[in-house]
């Protein structure tokens, strides 16, 4: 009964077109921010930040960026993970090889560099779609993790391949708490997600969005092919870029190219399956659900069964966990946990009358 | 009756406009795919603020002769001349900052938009923001979304879809989506407008709504209108002029009243009362 829109009138077509036009939906997301920033950082432990809450920030914004290809401008990728590597190799260097260069700046480069490697693999999208494209971006993953692995110069001649990334300084500031590090990715992701809303709520989205829904129509209304799939990828590339560089600086500290494998492509791909394909929120709640639910599961089969399982059985039954849930998205809500969650607001909104 | 309703329309109608000089002017348009040959040597103009209609028996090449005008298909030979200026290598791109705009026959809406969206989109052409000011979305990139918004609702009034311009598109019964197509296409301010079959599949309601509708458009924005339809009753209260193809080839062209007396038209088409 406390999530009714009663009374809030629109009067203005900017009000009409706010993010958030329920009032009760702007006071959660700001509590929600609040949280996040003001209270986390503080109430949670050391291994929750740096295990669970990073990396889900830092797939998040991975997703975000497959999102946008494949949710919002119809093209399928399986070169987000390749993506990322360029972002967390270009950085490196820039680094590496720019004396003082800032961390940020050296992140906005090696974002822009995947953006130009993901419009080079995006070209085969001009001739061929769906199930053809994919493949056609499997050239991607396999071509960047070879080349970084064959060319020294890029993990600047270690000789595992192996780069170990340089404290992140920002301003004088050197972030190496696991707080200083959460809040760091989180500012990224927020500013980020915020740009991502507004891309696709604008002229730029939609022009995405109508060549996923029926490019014939978007090209007769005047809408360019080429430039806007370029553009999607482009963007999509960036997003990944950038999660990748955070991979490196501020998760693992350390990484090579065989980390950024067509698993974790996948993994990428599972997440906006099951978060919500073209919806910001599904991209947030994909990766959360696949970063936590491994822990999860381990949580409860030690305090169920205890030790007596075999080795490797949890994570046997985390991957069958995996495979049913896809399946399970895939007939009954293609469009994922973000469906869901619209479902249940609009149910609410009703709450507790059937109609 | 619906006839007579209509046939009253268009006599209110023809008083506020006044047709003009040609506009477009299609001359000997030949097309084919491979071997089969979908239109031969097909001549015929449209003057400004018109009413056309091409009609014919299914696959007679009505559509690609749409598809030519926007610069779907391109014609091996023929000259378009569109404006004064002729068009070579036209791309559908280039259709559209022309202002010429279209329907389909198969309604091609983008289906997991908004009403409200997909009438935006149609006003694209007309955007100049990039992407880094969507990115901010404020001032210039705001003030922009709002300026189209406010032409955007006037489209929407206009064909009375108020109540539904928030919902998805794929939600919608199929008049309705016939008549947001039409939304689309009258965003983006067409000088020309190509309705592939606008009346298709509807009810006599429906049928009525979209007569009135562009016979409105018409009127009152002085469109030119080049359609594509079957229902005879309609073509002949509402069009100007009518170009009949049959096997790619024109066989008549003309006033309605030209056209139904065309033995050639009625052998291949109308029929005779038996």
């Amino acid at each position: 009964m406390l999530y009714r829109e009663a009374g809030q009138f629109k009067a203005s077509y900017q009000e009409d077109a706010q993010i958030f036009p329920i009032r009760q939906d702007r006071i959660g997301f700001f509590a929600l921010m609040a949280v996040v920033f003001l209270v986390v950082p503080f109430a949670a432990s050391e291994y929750w930040l740096q295990a669970i809450l990073i990396p889900v920030l830092i797939f998040s914004l991975a997703a975000l960026g497959l999102n946008i290809l494949t949710g919002y401008a119809g093209q399928l990728s399986l070169g987000s993970a390749a993506f990322m590597a360029v972002g967390a190799f270009a950085t490196y260097n820039f680094m590496l090889r720019i004396d003082g260069i800032p961390f940020l700046v050296a992140m906005l480069l090696g974002g822009l560099c995947a953006a130009g490697v993901g419009i080079l693999f995006g070209l085969p999208s001009l001739r061929i779609k769906g199930f053809y494209l994919a493949v056609a971006t499997l050239a991607a993953q396999f071509f960047i993790v070879w080349a970084l692995v064959k060319f020294p110069w890029f993990s600047n001649y270690s000789s595992s391949g192996v780069i170990s990334a340089q404290t992140v300084n920002i301003f004088g500031y050197a972030f190496v708490t696991p707080q200083a590090k959460y809040l760091l990715t989180l500012a990224i992701v927020t500013v980020l997600a915020l740009a991502a809303k507004n891309m696709v709520r604008s002229t730029t989205g939609r022009k995405w969005m109508a060549v996923r829904d029926m490019d014939v129509a978007a090209e007769v209304i005047g809408i360019r092919l080429m430039r806007t799939k370029l553009q999607a990828f482009a963007v999509s590339s960036f997003y990944c870029g950038v999660a990748g560089a955070l991979y490196a600086y501020t998760y693992l500290g350390t990484v090579e190219p065989e980390g950024f494998n067509l698993d974790l492509s996948f993994k990428i791909l599972f997440m906006i399956i099951i978060g919500g394909v073209g919806s910001i929120l599904g991209s947030f709640l994909g990766s959360a659900f696949i970063v936590l639910l491994p822990i999860f599961l381990n949580v409860v089969l030690h305090s169920a069964v205890g030790a007596a399982l075999p080795a490797g059985f949890g994570s046997s039954l985390e991957l069958m966990i995996f495979g049913a849930l896809i399946i399970f998205f895939l007939i009954v809500e293609p469009h994922g946990m973000a469906r869901l969650w619209q479902i249940g607001k609009e149910k609410l909104r009703l709450w507790p009358f059937p109609h | 009756m619906m006839m007579n309703e209509v046939a009253q329309t268009e006599s209110a109608a023809a008083g506020g406009r006044r047709i003009g000089d040609v506009i477009l002017d299609l001359q000997n348009i030949s097309l084919s795919f491979g071997g089969v040959k979908a239109l031969t040597n097909i001549s015929f103009n449209v003057r400004e603020h018109e009413i056309r209609a091409i009609i014919g028996p299914n696959g007679a090449g009505k559509s690609s002769m749409l598809n030519v005008i926007n610069g779907v298909y391109h014609p091996q030979e023929g000259r378009i001349v569109f404006h004064g200026e002729e068009r070579k290598e036209m791309e559908p791109y280039m259709a559209a900052s022309q202002n010429i705009a279209r329907t389909f026959q198969n309604i091609a809406l983008f289906k997991g938009m908004s009403v409200l969206d997909n009438i935006m989109t149609g006003r694209h052409m007309k955007m100049n923001c990039g992407l880094l000011s969507h990115v901010l979305y404020w001032g210039k990139a705001q003030r922009e979304e709002i300026e189209h918004r406010k032409k955007v609702e006037e489209v929407i009034d206009f064909l009375e879809i108020q109540s539904i311009r928030k919902t998805p598109v794929g939600r919608l019964p199929y008049g309705l989506q016939k008549r947001v197509e039409l939304a689309r296409a009258l965003a983006a301010e067409p000088s020309l407008l190509l309705l592939d079959e606008p009346m298709a599949g509807m009810n006599v309601e429906e049928k009525q709504d979209m007569c009135r509708f562009i016979l409105d458009v018409n009127d009152q924005f002085g469109t030119t209108i080049v359609l594509i339809e079957h229902d005879m009753g309609v073509v002949m209260d509402i069009s100007d002029r009518v170009v009949v193809l049959d096997y790619g080839k024109k066989i008549g062209d003309g006033t309605p009243d030209e056209v139904k007396s065309n033995p050639e038209v009625i052998a291949a088409y109308l029929g005779t009362a038996h």
